[in-house]
């Protein structure tokens, strides 16, 4: 299922945070979504699944403006990982998982055999079965992602959006995780801090900063060391990797005599300047 | 969210699958047990309470009447073996009380377990949307100027006026762009709560001191002048309100796991909290223009049932109805019996012997494993 934005702006308090983006997501395709923190990465996947409302523009999946659809028929076709969880109620796992099957049901009632089978095949196949009735809040950090990436495949959806999946994750399982979400031929978009991940398991990556689409394309056409300096503020080489022999990012500090250089402990708090 | 700040080293686990399927519903029992429980123990409570006060009635006595008067025809109600005392004492005055009792409770049970799941805050009870201080001004007010000041409103529908100019007030004051954020909703109840209670007692200090015991007893909560008129409204708004939230329980259930994930499963959050709020301001302007100010039940009732059967709304919400009526109707049977002649008020006694209860309850493993003690 295809994914397209339409000259999406969004405008928060008079503030620009996503300006004039247009892309698409063929179906089934993985898009990455770079940039530096504030540059809108998370904005612009808000208003695919309807958390926020843009300020200009049309946001279509499957060719349907998802403003037409409602949030039900949005949560069929889109399922979504973001950084968010409860730790006020005790809610089991198995409760956590089974969450992504209200977009599924209706009414009052018990949930089905089918879903229940559903909700452990899920949990199995993301190595969490053992945590089943185990309360969510008291789960790790790694944990937690396991589970809710089981409760996106239990919605069944064909889009799958995650915001930043690998956040404090250690790296065997930010491995792991990205070979789940994306082994599946669904159509995913995640935002992503991690170049050298967006490379490997991204077919298309997009570079955002503050606001405005910088490129998009094959990782190894966008990420050049140009537009890497632009985009992020740290120098870049590319090398081969030596056990994949794949390309590799390896980033360091902006030399004071690079072109374009600017002070690096800008780039957490506010998005870059244009440079010449 | 996610507030660990360390880079956990969780070690990528092989799914191992588990020879056995895991048990789907272990709590079914439970459930099951604690609903038989609850509804015998609301029939047991009834007649008990039927069959208590100065005037002498027995247990099979009290269910005699309450037959007689539901099924027409039977031969006890005309062969002389009951007063008319008896009759008039446990229909026309005990058994509304007990009905009122456990419609208040239920309501007021409820109208806490929606409001902690729409504010999201386990700390939530329906006071602090300043419904109740709203009521309290309505009732002193009438007590104060007397119902022929007051244009001929008598002291419940003065207290209802009171509870739903409160409910428009904190709902404007809380609304900012179309939205109601929850942090804001509590703030506007707990300022406006504390507003009206300030004009409560400025109108209760000033006035004679005659009023005073009238007013107290009002604020402090009782079912004892209970008429079968006063069941109808508090009883609609207990129906159409639980009928709406059982039809909504897994948009509920969604609510807990946060706004942005609700929103991700179809789920219309601003809606959805907008509706929330005016059901539980109906529970409990209704429920408090009759009964007073009853503390307490809204906040104790459903952390109680959430400690027995977890959070899921589709198990927890019948159980917070009946376990709401229960705890009120066994309250006032206690209010009306301990002290005799003389009654304590409701609200005295649901903290009394709810607050012993809840702090026990919250020290029990189950309670712990449950994350109260986070």
């Amino acid at each position: 299922m295809n994914v397209s934005f339409e000259n999406v702006s969004v405008e928060i308090g008079g503030r620009r945070i996503v300006d004039n983006v247009s892309l698409a997501v063929p179906s089934g395709t993985v898009l990455g979504i770079l940039g530096p923190n504030g540059c809108g990465k998370s904005t612009l996947l808000r208003t695919l699944y309807r958390a926020q409302k843009p300020s200009a523009g049309v946001v279509r999946v499957d060719g349907e403006d998802i403003r037409t659809l409602n949030g039900r028929e949005v949560a069929r076709r889109i399922a979504v990982m973001a950084q968010e969880s409860t730790q006020e109620f005790p809610i089991t796992v198995r409760e956590m998982a089974m969450l992504g099957r209200v977009p599924h049901q209706r009414g009052f009632g018990a949930d089905s055999a089918a879903d229940h089978e559903l909700i452990d095949a899920a949990l199995r196949e993301v190595g969490a079965a053992h945590l089943a009735s185990r309360y969510f809040a008291g789960l790790s950090g790694g944990e937690k992602q396991r589970v809710l990436l089981a409760r996106t495949l239990v919605q069944q959806t064909p889009v799958l959006v995650l915001d930043e999946p690998t956040n404090h994750l250690d790296i065997a399982f930010q491995l792991e995780l990205m070979t789940l979400a994306t082994s599946r031929g669904l159509t995913v978009l995640t935002a992503l801090h991690d170049m050298n991940l967006a490379s490997e398991f991204c077919e298309n990556v997009a570079l955002l900063r503050a606001g405005r689409l910088q490129g998009i394309g094959r990782p190894h056409e966008v990420l050049d060391e140009e537009t890497i300096r632009a985009g992020f503020g740290v120098d870049s080489a590319r090398l081969e990797h030596p056990l994949t022999g794949r390309p590799l990012i390896a980033v360091a500090k902006l030399r004071a005599e690079a072109p374009g250089a600017q002070p690096q402990a800008n780039h957490h708090t506010e998005p870059l300047k244009e440079h010449a | 969210m996610n507030a660990s700040p360390i880079t956990t080293l969780d070690p990528p686990r092989p799914a191992a699958p588990s020879l056995q399927p895991p048990p789907h519903r272990p709590s079914a029992w439970r459930r099951h047990g604690t609903t038989s429980l609850l509804a015998t123990g609301i029939v047991l409570v009834i007649l008990l309470s039927a069959g208590t006060g100065p005037l002498a009635t027995s247990l099979p006595e009290a269910a005699k009447i309450i037959t007689g008067h539901l099924i027409p025809g039977m031969a006890w109600m005309s062969d002389g073996s009951i007063t008319v005392s008896q009759d008039q004492a446990v229909w026309n005055f005990r058994l509304p009380r007990t009905l009122l009792a456990g419609i208040a409770g239920a309501s007021l049970a409820l109208a806490g377990a929606l409001l902690q799941t729409n504010v999201r805050n386990p700390l939530a009870e329906p006071y602090i949307l300043g419904v109740s201080a709203g009521a309290g001004v309505g009732a002193v007010l009438a007590i104060v100027a007397g119902s022929t000041a007051m244009a001929g409103i008598g002291l419940n529908a003065a207290a209802f006026l009171g509870a739903a100019g409160a409910t428009v007030l904190v709902y404007l004051l809380a609304k900012q762009g179309g939205i109601i954020a929850p942090s804001r909703l509590i703030l506007a109840g707990v300022a406006l709560g504390s507003l009206l209670a300030a004009i409560t007692n400025f109108l209760t200090i000033t006035t004679e001191a005659q009023n005073v015991y009238s007013v107290l007893f009002f604020l402090l909560g009782s079912v004892s002048a209970a008429s079968y008129g006063q069941l109808v409204l508090p009883g609609l708004a207990l129906a159409v309100v639980g009928i709406y939230a059982m039809a909504r329980s897994r948009a509920l259930n969604a609510m807990l796991a946060g706004d942005e994930t609700a929103i991700a499963l179809g789920v219309n959050v601003t809606s959805m909290r907008r509706t929330l709020l005016l059901a539980t301001a109906l529970l409990t302007a209704t429920t408090v223009a009759v009964c007073g100010g009853i503390g307490f039940v809204g906040l104790v009732v459903p952390h109680a049932v959430r400690m027995i059967v977890g959070s899921d709304h589709r198990r927890m919400l019948p159980l917070v109805v009946l376990g709401g009526a229960l705890f009120l109707m066994l309250t006032d049977l206690l209010a009306r019996s301990v002290a005799q002649p003389a009654e304590i008020p409701l609200g005295i006694l649901t903290a009394a012997v709810g607050a012993p209860f809840f702090l026990w309850l919250m020290r029990t493993s189950g309670a712990r494993a449950a994350g109260v003690g986070q």
